[in-house]
């Protein structure tokens, strides 16, 4: 049913083209005289040479072999995999926002930065946050942008002491990651039976040592950690500062706000709440949202409104932390963020949440007969299953996940987080029909019956998929990580 | 408006089977005094039709480059985007899927990945590429935390005539790693080699060096690689990728690792974002390289297949060990910039580095005719060039808009001096008439 899709490199013909350039029309310079021979090309860079038909064909094919969520539920926890609205696309393709040169003169700009002075107080409002920055280009980007203000914070009151941060053991890797990258030591904090952060232990660990601490709430459990108030007591009395990994926004929009929980900063991950396309893996945009406190800390330049109500980019920011990327942000990401949140309105918002909330605790009790749900009480916008009563068949969760995708089904996020084992954890979000959440339900409770019945078939799955199971070990054991043409790639074998 | 499918019906029978009453009663776990008692004070809803006029309006309220025309450059280009790319990248197989975590029913994406690692390394003539990252300043500070971690160094040299924005991200992405980042100061608008190599101790872990650089410039990479490396440190080089259509490849003058902007690559300007940043090294730093990398593998039947490998480096693995933070990285702006160089291929890469090469060096010669532009420096450069006038460069900016032209950067807007110093670009999409007009538009601004 699925033929192989040859390379790139492995079609085409020489001397073949799929786009003619203009022809050169001014009077030539020789690149010879202008330019020394030893800056030169010796040989031109071996593309590939194909025509336009063949390019589109090779590309058509290969979404062909691609799940996404215009093709069916993909509920992979922690991702927010909701439906991208199409109108945001054609918004963003308006050439008045896409054919815009970041250094044009500001008053040809007006309305890219009124839309960006906007978003930022929208986001501001969602957080219960005063400022915002709009150019982290992802989650993680925000984070790190984050910790750098945290430690410019307590930089400008003398207290360069404060190296630790704490961090839940159940926290997205990218949250010790970008606390190591910010050069902190990271502080892991036990949950507690109920999954959420253990208190006793944050107040053991808080300290003159402190710089802050990162939560996401709901956490990555999909629970809402009830002790909020107190944890965040504890951490600002030891002097400290809190951090909320927005990943899981999708459930509070709305209904509780991080500024009203105590959270000093905020990102969000647009390209999961505000529905900004996944595109593969990219873009997406993380913009943070901080106190008043933080705000002179902010990278330059920010968006500003002069008193005749016209936009400028205010560069002159003397206790920035320094910029973490070129330009402004991911632009095109915030035209379709905004586009969504001017959509939806307030309570368009709140319904978000609350339907996320509602399918994932339906989906929850619908699976939990058949999986064991460590952490039985309602959740959030998302739910974690323990495949432990399936382990005992000798099947293991990723020959579960692997078995969903004979179902024309996108698994789950799996083995994480990492304190549950096992971990199948479910984040259908608000705009899946009541029927793809029964389909997903219907397909686990059948791969749940397999498993007594006929475990080798889920062990061997996938069988309908493109390829089969892929030999994950091998690649990361021979690393074939380019294509080379087959005379190199033997005389590269040989060498080694 | 919203696109919650969900009936008053079903809602009722949702909620049955879960056992409560209410949608409230699942919330209920939220301690009352942080709930929030009121409406989110943002703007009403609006229907689609009502969303798209008010987005056209404040589209409408830029003056976007169908209608200016652009000779701006400083790191974002006006390069010709051909149509089959949006073709390629509108798939909604491909923008609405996430990192392909489940290879089996994600070949598709992980398949133009492979094929995006190839072509980086086909235009850099490097040996191993990552997926992409957010962008050239974010890969050029990467590219320096790689140089740390495989020298055991802390101190880093970085050439005054990188772009300031990118001095300024590999500063701060290093400065909270305990990283010393130094100048080195420039002379005549490219690198100053004495300078390099009084600064060059056997504590420094790696050079960053802009080819061509903010000016325009083609930079003595041959001489600063060989003098880093002779002190042991590592050569960083960021490279536009258009100009490997005819200049020598990082991989020909001894570049450990090759970073730039990938946006050239038929990706639109989008005032800023989103482009890629591409990150690209020799075979003996693979496993210091930041982000995801997608290799080839087989299934059980010996079929070819493509996964997410080398996780170990990773954030979702080795959490704070991790060789960078970066999860989401820019996927479909390489989907974009893969489709580009297949369409364009051998011959078109060529080209379009020739064209510009050309209408960038018609735009010089016909400026250096007026009397009021002068050109501080006489290097040979690529597709953009600095020019100063008597005008503050801001002014000129202005004046040309009102003759329907964009210049820039100003060095005002980088935070460079002199403020009547800017920059000018012409690529493959300028031509003669549009030339010869801007010409004379600069002539008359800068004559009133």
């Amino acid at each position: 049913m699925f033929e192989a899709t040859p390379l790139l490199f492995e079609s085409g013909a020489p001397g073949r083209k799929g786009f003619a350039f203009p022809p050169c029309d001014v009077p030539e310079t020789s690149i010879h005289e202008a330019i020394p021979p030893e800056f030169l090309r010796e040989e031109p860079a071996p593309l590939p040479e194909l025509s336009e038909l063949e390019v589109i064909r090779h590309y058509v094919r290969l979404s062909r072999k691609n799940y996404a969520v215009d093709v069916g539920i993909y509920p992979l926890g922690s991702c927010t995999m909701k439906y991208n609205p199409k109108v945001n696309e054609e918004a963003a393709d308006l050439p008045g926002f896409k054919r815009l040169h970041p250094y044009q003169p500001e008053e040809t700009v007006q309305g890219a930065l009124e839309l960006m002075y906007h978003l930022e107080r929208f986001l501001c409002e969602i957080a219960g946050l005063d400022r915002a920055s709009l150019q982290p280009s992802a989650g993680a980007h925000g984070e790190l942008l984050g910790l750098m203000l945290i430690k410019a914070y307590h930089a400008s009151r003398g207290e360069e002491g404060r190296d630790e941060i704490l961090i839940p053991d159940s926290a997205h890797g990218t949250n010790p990651a970008s606390a190591a990258m910010c050069g902190y030591k990271v502080v892991e904090i036990p949950s507690d039976e109920r999954g959420g952060m253990d208190v006793k232990e944050v107040k053991r660990r808080v300290g003159p040592k402190t710089a802050g601490l990162m939560l996401t709430n709901p956490n990555t459990l999909g629970l809402f950690d009830e002790n909020i108030a107190a944890i965040a007591q504890a951490v600002h009395d030891a002097g400290g500062l809190l951090y909320y990994d927005g990943a899981n926004a999708n459930a509070i929009l709305g209904i509780s706000r991080p500024g009203d929980m105590g959270f000093d900063i905020v990102h969000f991950n647009l390209h999961k709440t505000f529905s900004t396309p996944h595109g593969g893996g990219g873009p997406g945009a993380g913009p943070i949202a901080v106190t008043k406190e933080l705000a002179p800390f902010l990278p330059a330049p920010t968006v500003e409104r002069r008193p005749d109500g016209s936009f400028y980019l205010e560069r002159h920011r003397p206790q920035a932390v320094g910029r973490i990327r070129s330009f402004y942000g991911n632009f095109g990401v915030l035209v379709r963020a905004y586009a969504y949140i001017r959509a939806h309105g307030p309570e368009g918002l709140r319904r978000v949440s609350e339907h996320a909330v509602l399918h994932a605790n339906y989906l929850m009790r619908r699976l939990a007969p058949y999986f064991d749900l460590p952490y039985d009480r309602h959740c959030k916008h998302e739910f974690v299953l323990s495949g432990k009563r399936q382990k005992q068949r000798g099947v293991r969760t990723t020959d579960i996940a692997k078995r969903l995708l004979d179902y024309g089904i996108h698994a789950p996020t799996i083995y994480f987080p990492l304190i549950v084992d096992e971990a199948i954890m479910i984040e259908p979000t608000e705009t899946e029909p009541l029927e793809a959440l029964d389909a997903f339900a219907e397909a686990m409770i059948q791969i749940a019956q397999e498993v007594e019945r006929d475990p080798e078939t889920v062990k061997s799955a996938p069988h309908r998929t493109p390829v089969g199971r892929l030999d994950e070990a091998r690649a990361a054991r021979r690393p074939v990580l380019r294509w080379r043409p087959p005379a190199e790639d033997t005389a590269a074998t040989q060498e080694r | 408006m919203d696109y919650i499918p969900t009936t008053p019906e079903q809602r009722d029978h949702m909620l049955r089977t879960i056992g409560v009453d209410s949608v409230e009663e699942l919330f209920a776990d939220i301690p009352e005094t942080l709930r929030l008692k009121r409406r989110l004070d943002l703007p009403q809803g609006m229907t689609e039709a009502e969303l798209l006029r008010h987005m056209r309006e404040l589209a409408g309220k830029n003056r976007h480059l169908d209608e200016l025309v652009c000779f701006a450059g400083g790191g974002a280009y006006d390069h010709i985007v051909p149509a089959a790319v949006r073709t390629v990248i509108s798939r909604s197989e491909f923008y609405t899927s996430y990192t392909p975590y489940q290879a089996e029913i994600t070949q598709g994406v992980l398949q133009t990945i492979f094929e995006y690692q190839t072509l980086i390394c086909q235009l850099t003539g490097m040996d191993v590429a990552n997926a992409s990252l957010y962008d050239g300043a974010s890969a050029a500070a990467e590219g320096m935390i790689i140089t740390c971690a495989h020298t055991g160094r802390s101190r880093v040299l970085v050439a005054e005539t990188c772009h300031p924005e990118y001095r300024q991200v590999v500063e701060t992405y290093l400065r909270h790693q305990g990283i010393a980042v130094d100048t080195v100061p420039a002379r005549e608008g490219v690198i100053d080699l004495e300078a390099l190599d009084e600064r060059l101790e056997n504590d420094v872990a790696g050079l960053l060096v802009q080819h061509p650089n903010f000016f325009g410039h083609l930079e003595p990479v041959r001489e600063a690689g060989e003098t880093v490396h002779a002190a042991g440190g590592l050569f960083v080089v960021s490279v536009d990728p258009i100009s490997l259509g005819l200049l020598a490849p990082p991989g020909s003058y001894g570049a450990d690792v090759a970073v730039g902007e990938g946006q050239s690559l038929g990706n639109h300007l989008s005032f800023g974002g989103p482009y890629l940043g591409f990150l690209a090294v020799r075979e003996e730093l693979v496993r210091r390289i930041p982000g995801r990398i997608v290799g080839e593998t087989v299934d059980a039947q010996g079929r070819r297949g493509y996964v997410l490998t080398l996780q170990t480096r990773e954030q979702h693995i080795r959490r704070e060990r991790a060789t960078s933070n970066i999860c989401t990285n820019q996927a479909l702006n390489a989907l974009a910039a893969s489709a580009y160089l297949a369409l364009i291929g051998k011959e078109g890469l060529q080209e379009v580095a020739r064209l510009s090469f050309q209408k960038a060096h018609y735009l010089a010669s016909r400026l250096e005719e007026s009397s009021k532009v002068r050109r501080p420096w006489q290097q040979p450069y690529f597709k953009e060039f600095v020019i100063e006038t008597d005008l503050p460069a801001t002014e000129l900016q202005s004046r040309l808009v009102q003759e329907g032209f964009v210049a820039g950067p100003a060095f005002s807007q980088v935070g460079l001096a002199p403020e009547t110093a800017l920059i000018v670009c012409a690529t493959e999409a300028r031509t003669k008439r549009e030339i010869d007009r801007f010409v004379e538009a600069v002539t008359h601004a800068t004559g009133r």
